[in-house]
């Protein structure tokens, strides 16, 4: 049962072989027993759990549920839960409960799904290995010196070691598809605008999209299911029909055109990385795919345009942090400035500080122009490298990160290092684009490789349906790892 | 681009952050690295290029000016550091 898909599960409560209090109570056991080395979960409430999984059951027996009624599913801590605590990640919040969900939350409970707990993740989602988190580092089940990737890390390893099902998490620069990527599992960051951000805490709010993790990418197209749709509430939010994300998951992929960046496939990669990668491409050839090199040639700006536009947008919206409203408040003060100045010093991690530091120096009087104004500009001719793109291929595969999971602390001094990587999942997001993380294989150190499936504006069940494919023909995302095996 | 310990304090002021002088060195060192990461944008050209600030180009939606939302106050107020007969309590501002 821990290593069956959604359907499966879905499947299982129907016919009766298990009701919701079983399922939830067995990823909670699991928790139990594997939270302590993997530190996946922030918080854990076992009777809001339960009494959520009481009320699945009862709407099943009216004969009300529909595929995602009663199945456990972990979100990350950004999301807002009313009656659960809501950190994300931060000292700021450690103490916070929101007074209102999320309209992800909103949108699982209306399914009936369970909620599993709240995972850990990297400060204000700002991190690419889960280490910048005030509730610790979360560790890789494959190997746990090692890091799950960021920011969400938490989602990833729960995912990937079986201790939930699926996962919501938000990606920025990166943070669904890289920690996927790291951890052997699924991550689908979809178009900006399909999930809606009201009550998904701001970092940087051209950018940000929250989005599903799971094992497979039939489960994804579930969650997606669940998850997009239009909100009045998120200014942002894209108005059109609904749609069936599983729509295409038995596509034919004869005639398919790969559009293989030849920016993605360069020094600094990886070596064992591309090998999967190239093999996994292969294998869309055997099925009647056609390749088509392709050009991203902003691709080494997409880190700089990065960093000058989500630090910007941060510093804005994490103004909000004033030890006023809500949140930690310093002890020691003497008047309004020193309050502000102690509350957020105090509450605020490094990274996250850094972060709005940086975003404060861009945006400030004389530098305007020649930081933020230009990366806005960069950001275009990114997004128009895609346009170009996209007129010659109908999806972009590539690795989805220059590397397998490195040791905890490996990067955690310069931050630059820390940023690059990033560089291959930071381009779709400037973008507004989708993009997907999936498993094709291990390296030499038996550490997951991620696959990267990009695709146009709303193409998500086209990358999905791929994904599937691929996925109908290999049993990597099934794999469990061996520290926490079943 | 390298930002001078004075430049580093005025920043962290306008970001209402304060930086201690034992860690200020360290965490200048820190942002010049990214802020060189950064500068690789002077050297593009981007003449005759619309700045991008959106990801999708759409227009801002409008709604009737209209109350939709209860008064919930109580609620809100429960997280606050300080709050007195529903209203959130600051240092001083006023002499």
């Amino acid at each position: 049962m821990l290593n069956s898909t959604l359907s499966e599960l879905s499947a299982a409560l129907a016919a009766k072989k298990v009701s919701s209090v079983e399922l939830t109570r067995l990823f909670l056991d699991r928790i139990k027993g594997l939270n302590g080395r993997l530190n996946a979960f922030i918080t854990v409430d076992e009777e809001h759990s339960v009494a959520q999984a009481r009320v699945a059951d009862q709407r099943r027996f009216r004969d009300q549920a529909g595929p995602l009624t009663g199945i456990p599913i972990a979100h990350k801590d950004i999301f807002c839960t009313r009656g659960l605590r809501t950190t994300c990640g931060s000292r700021m919040l450690a103490g916070y409960t929101s007074p209102y969900d999320a309209h992800v939350i909103e949108r699982f409970a209306a399914a009936g799904a369970v909620q599993l707990g709240k995972t850990n993740m990297d400060e204000f989602a700002m991190g690419s290995s889960n280490e910048t988190s005030h509730f610790g580092p979360v560790r890789n089940p494959w190997d746990t010196t090692r890091v799950p990737g960021g920011s969400s890390g938490g989602s990833a390893t729960a995912v990937a070691a079986r201790m939930a099902p699926a996962a919501t998490g938000t990606d920025t620069g990166g943070s669904i598809r890289q920690p996927a990527a790291l951890t052997g599992i699924c991550g689908l960051k979809p178009t900006y605008g399909l999930v809606s951000r009201y009550g998904m805490i701001a970092f940087a709010s051209s950018l940000d999209q929250g989005g599903p993790l799971a094992k497979s990418a039939a489960d994804l197209a579930l969650l997606m299911n669940a998850m997009a749709g239009f909100d009045a509430r998120d200014s942002t939010s894209v108005e059109r029909p609904a749609e069936d994300y599983a729509r295409e998951l038995n596509m034919n992929l004869t005639g398919l055109r790969i559009g293989l960046p030849k920016e993605f496939f360069a020094e600094g990669v990886d070596p064992e990385v591309l090998a999967r990668v190239r093999e996994a491409i292969r294998w869309f050839e055997s099925q009647g795919a056609k390749t088509v090199e392709i050009t991203l040639p902003n691709t080494g700006l997409a880190l700089p345009v990065y960093y000058v536009i989500a630090p910007a947008e941060a510093s804005s919206n994490l103004s909000r942090f004033d030890g006023v409203r809500y949140g930690h408040r310093a002890k020691d003060y003497t008047d309004l400035n020193s309050m502000y100045r102690r509350t957020r010093a105090e509450g605020f991690g490094a990274e996250v500080k850094r972060r709005i530091l940086i975003g404060t120096y861009v945006l400030s009087h004389g530098y305007y122009d020649a930081y933020y104004l230009k990366a806005q500009k960069v950001r275009r001719l990114i997004a128009r490298d895609f346009a170009d793109a996209y007129a010659r291929c109908d999806l972009i595969l590539g690795p989805t990160s220059p590397s397998t999971a490195f040791p905890l602390g490996a990067k955690s001094d310069d931050p630059v290092q820390m940023y690059l990587n990033d560089i291959f999942t930071i381009p779709a997001p400037l973008a507004g684009l989708p993009g997907l993380s999936i498993p094709c294989g291990f390296d030499s150190k038996g550490l997951p490789v991620g696959l990267q499936i990009m695709g146009n504006y709303f193409a998500e069940a086209k990358m999905l349906g791929a994904a599937h494919r691929y996925q109908q023909a290999t049993d990597w995302h099934l794999r469990v790892p061996r520290e926490t095996a079943l | 681009m390298s930002l001078t310990p004075d430049q580093l304090q005025r920043i962290a002021l306008l970001a209402r952050i304060d930086v201690s002088a034992e860690e200020a060195q360290g965490v200048a060192e820190r942002l010049n690295r990214v802020l060189g990461m950064i500068d690789q944008l002077q050297s593009v050209d981007t003449q005759g290029i619309e700045p991008m600030s959106h990801a999708l180009d759409v227009v801002q939606r409008l709604r009737p000016d209209a109350v939709t939302e209860s008064d919930r106050r109580d609620d809100y107020q429960k997280g606050a550091p300080a709050v007195e007969q529903g209203l959130y309590l600051v240092p001083k501002v006023i002499e």
